[in-house]
């Protein structure tokens, strides 16, 4: 509601932000949910589009192809070294958009909050959203909120969609990667995966690992600007560059071999993977992305990466080859091959 | 990493890669087994096939706790699972074993059983303790390696007086399963099985030491290495059993000697024979009834031992009947001649227990090596 309305607001007390806490009423419909739709959402995610407060948003389309995305995001726990649910929830669906070379332009938000989550944690959560959105700057233009029963959510599930234009000329997508083509990594492999774990109260070991959580739409602008010929660009989210590369190798009708020893991994991610019996290839990343372009483009293209603080580590890890199977297989530091299949189920610790 | 990074130093890989292939002797094979999935799971991870001449054959071993967990225990478990009230727990791995029927643990936990995943068997104590109106069970698995910390947490449980904490003891014993198959018919009699030596397990090593080992190379005429699970452990034992071979010795011999004393660890092995005593016999996936091959809890601490506080039946079940996991297991099937291996069997819906853990004959096969008879019928090129 705007500051010059002369309405008299619906509600008549402040949300308590301090003590209170989700009630079912705050998503059935009534005055306690408009309330909170404005002194929290509005507030925070503040634009032109919101205030017309309408079911719906309506925005101009500019010429061109138009991307749209959408993911959902649960995480345990809500808040990790390097980020939030919050800051996640803009970060995984802006990445998504900007995968296929596209400029991130409206975003929307949906929330599941359950009965008894503080409302503490939900302002710290949306101001954290809000403010990843602005960074980039992307506004969330519209969304929704339902209350579900405690034991029924995890606290908060987010689920954001994005739009986006891609510029003239740019042709992205999975089945473009060729023969002969090279693979690029952006940084580090790992780093969000093994920092939420060692989040989680359940592990007895901890360290000062931070989550990768990082929009990527300005790399990637500076990427399609220096080569607007990449064949490929996908975010390696859960099952981490493993999952990512076969999907790829899969979708274009062709192998890899990559090389262990060019695979860039912190030595925190490392260790613990050790500890855990984890195979880093296999682990979520929410700030990194994999590019896949002609050989000919990959040192340009490279360099460009390293210039931008999000892809300082970025490094040529392998090379597309024919092959009808689709393996991605891996030379191993050792000097041996391997196949880096597809994960099955999740990762699991060995036993002994 | 510090202490880890150099026994996977490429170079020196090369270095005794090259040894192997100067020694190894052309006009004869090497049939190695390596009992310990840590070791299979390092031999695929790594690559090693590839580094060795075709005439060094390696032989995955049974030593993958779950893999050898035979159905009737694992009934029992899902039996366990399904008690009102009960929570259930175990290592990651164990809740992914199908029964001959496809059920598991982790599909009893879809259909709301209360089965929890563990890194610790401590975590399995706490849980009991964060809910005393609940009984805890923990299906303690593996060999003597996850036996001691099985046994502190009985002693714990008991300090502490818990009464809704019990352990479902599957511990079994390395020595008798590499004496029963080397004792197998196919092997001894009817020499159906070429195995010239044993890489001897690393974790399991530093509990019960090297001393146990002296009775294969003497009675069996095998030579065995302890080895440690890193690549060039591995590479390094391989040197040194074709070493033996070529000379025609069997003994006993430790690569593994920044962890493995001769007697092991003695303190362990007192908690461990304070708490347990030898079963008679036990079954073990494909290798059938092994005598004192595995440990039971003793009567006194009968209070933790869930076998008795649940009453539970000894079922005698067999495999999915395709499923080649026992012939697998003794080393005398490769996991290729499984006719549903990669077909029906896969490690998203494993039928046989080998497909599961990364340690298994079946799933390091299928994550790992396929594509080496890939590369041999194809032409995959590199431009």
């Amino acid at each position: 509601m705007q500051k010059t309305d002369k309405r008299k607001p619906v509600y008549t007390r402040k949300l308590d932000f301090r003590h209170g806490r989700v009630e079912m009423m705050h998503g059935s419909g009534g005055r306690a949910m408009t309330q909170l739709v404005d002194q929290l959402f509005i507030a925070a995610f503040d634009n032109e589009y919101l205030r017309q407060m309408n079911d719906q948003a309506c925005f101009p389309v500019g010429n061109g192809r138009m991307v749209m995305s959408t993911d959902c995001h649960v995480v345990t726990p809500l808040f990790f070294p390097g980020g939030d649910i919050g800051s996640l929830s803009v970060h995984g669906t802006v990445n998504d958009v900007v995968m296929s070379g596209a400029r991130p332009l409206y975003l929307s938000a949906g929330f599941i909050l359950e009965e008894g989550l503080s409302l503490a944690v939900l302002k710290r959560i949306v101001e954290s959203m809000a403010a990843a959105a602005q960074a980039i700057p992307v506004p969330v233009i519209t969304g929704d909120t339902k209350v579900v029963e405690q034991g029924s959510g995890d606290g908060i599930f987010i689920t954001t969609t994005g739009i986006g234009r891609v510029p003239e000329g740019v042709h992205i997508s999975s089945e473009r990667a060729k023969p002969g083509d090279k693979i690029l990594v952006s940084g580090t492999i790992g780093d969000h995966g093994i920092a939420i774990l060692l989040a989680r109260e359940d592990f007895s070991f901890y360290g000062t690992l931070e989550s990768d959580t990082a929009a990527l739409h300005d790399l990637v602008a500076a990427m399609v600007q220096t080569a607007s010929d990449i064949h490929v660009l996908r975010d390696p989210t859960r099952g981490g560059i493993a999952a990512a590369l076969n999907e790829i190798a899969y979708q274009s009708g062709i192998g890899m071999l990559l090389h262990e020893n060019r695979i860039p991994v912190k030595e925190q991610v490392s260790a613990a993977c050790e500890f855990l019996g984890f195979d880093p290839l296999y682990v979520a990343n929410e700030g990194k992305l994999i590019a896949i372009c002609a050989p000919q483009d990959a040192d340009r293209l490279l360099d460009v990466m390293r210039t931008h603080p999000l892809g300082q580590d970025a490094t040529i890890i392998g090379d597309v080859i024919e092959d009808s199977h689709c393996f991605v297989q891996m030379e191993t530091r050792l000097g041996g091959k391997r196949v880096v299949d597809w994960l099955s189920g999740d990762q699991l610790p060995r036993i002994c | 990493m510090k202490y880890i990074d150099p026994f996977r130093n490429g170079a020196v890989a090369r270095k005794i890669a090259r040894k192997i292939a100067v020694e190894a002797d052309p006009h004869r094979d090497y049939y190695l087994m390596e009992f310990c999935g840590g070791h299979t799971h390092a031999i695929s991870r790594y690559g090693i096939p590839g580094m060795l001449p075709g005439n060094i054959h390696m032989i995955h071993g049974p030593g993958c706790p779950v893999c050898v967990l035979p159905v009737g225990r694992l009934e029992n478990m899902i039996q366990l699972a399904q008690t009102p009230g009960c929570i259930v727990c175990s290592y990651g791995d164990m809740l992914r074993v199908p029964t001959a029927q496809g059920d598991s643990l982790l599909k009893q936990k879809a259909r709301g059983a209360d089965v929890r995943m563990i890194y610790s068997a401590a975590d399995a104590l706490q849980i009991a303790q964060q809910n005393p109106q609940r009984q805890v069970v923990f299906l303690a698995i593996g060999f003597e390696t996850t036996t001691p910390p099985t046994a502190v947490v009985i002693k714990q449980a008991q300090v502490l007086g818990l009464t809704n904490f019990t352990v479902f003891c599957n511990h079994v014993l390395t020595p008798s399963a590499i004496s029963h198959i080397l004792q197998s018919p196919e092997i001894r009699e009817l020499g159906l099985v070429q195995l010239d030596g044993f890489i001897g397990p690393a974790h399991v090593s530093t509990i019960i030491g090297s001393k146990p080992y002296a009775y294969f190379a003497e009675e069996f005429q095998k030579p065995v290495v302890i080895a440690g699970f890193e690549p060039l452990d591995v590479m390094q034992a391989i040197l040194m059993l074709i070493r033996q071979l070529n000379t025609g010795r069997a003994e006993v011999e430790n690569e593994f000697t920044r962890a493995v004393l001769p007697d092991g660890n003695l303190k362990a092995q007192r908690l461990v024979a304070e708490v347990f005593e030898l079963r008679r016999s036990f079954e073990w996936r494909g290798l059938g009834v092994v005598p004192y091959s595995a440990l039971r809890i003793k009567s006194r601490f009968a209070a933790f031992d869930a076998e008795q506080r649940f009453a539970l039946p000894v079922l005698s079940l067999t495999d999915h009947k395709a499923c080649e996991c026992g012939a697998i297991l003794r080393g005398v099937k490769h996991p290729r001649d499984c006719s549903i291996f990669g077909t029906a069997c896969t490690p998203d819906n494993p039928l046989g227990s080998c497909m599961v853990s990364s340690e298994g004959a079946c799933a390091a096969y299928y994550r790992y090596g396929r594509f080496r008879e890939h590369n041999n019928d194809d032409t995959a090129k590199i431009h």
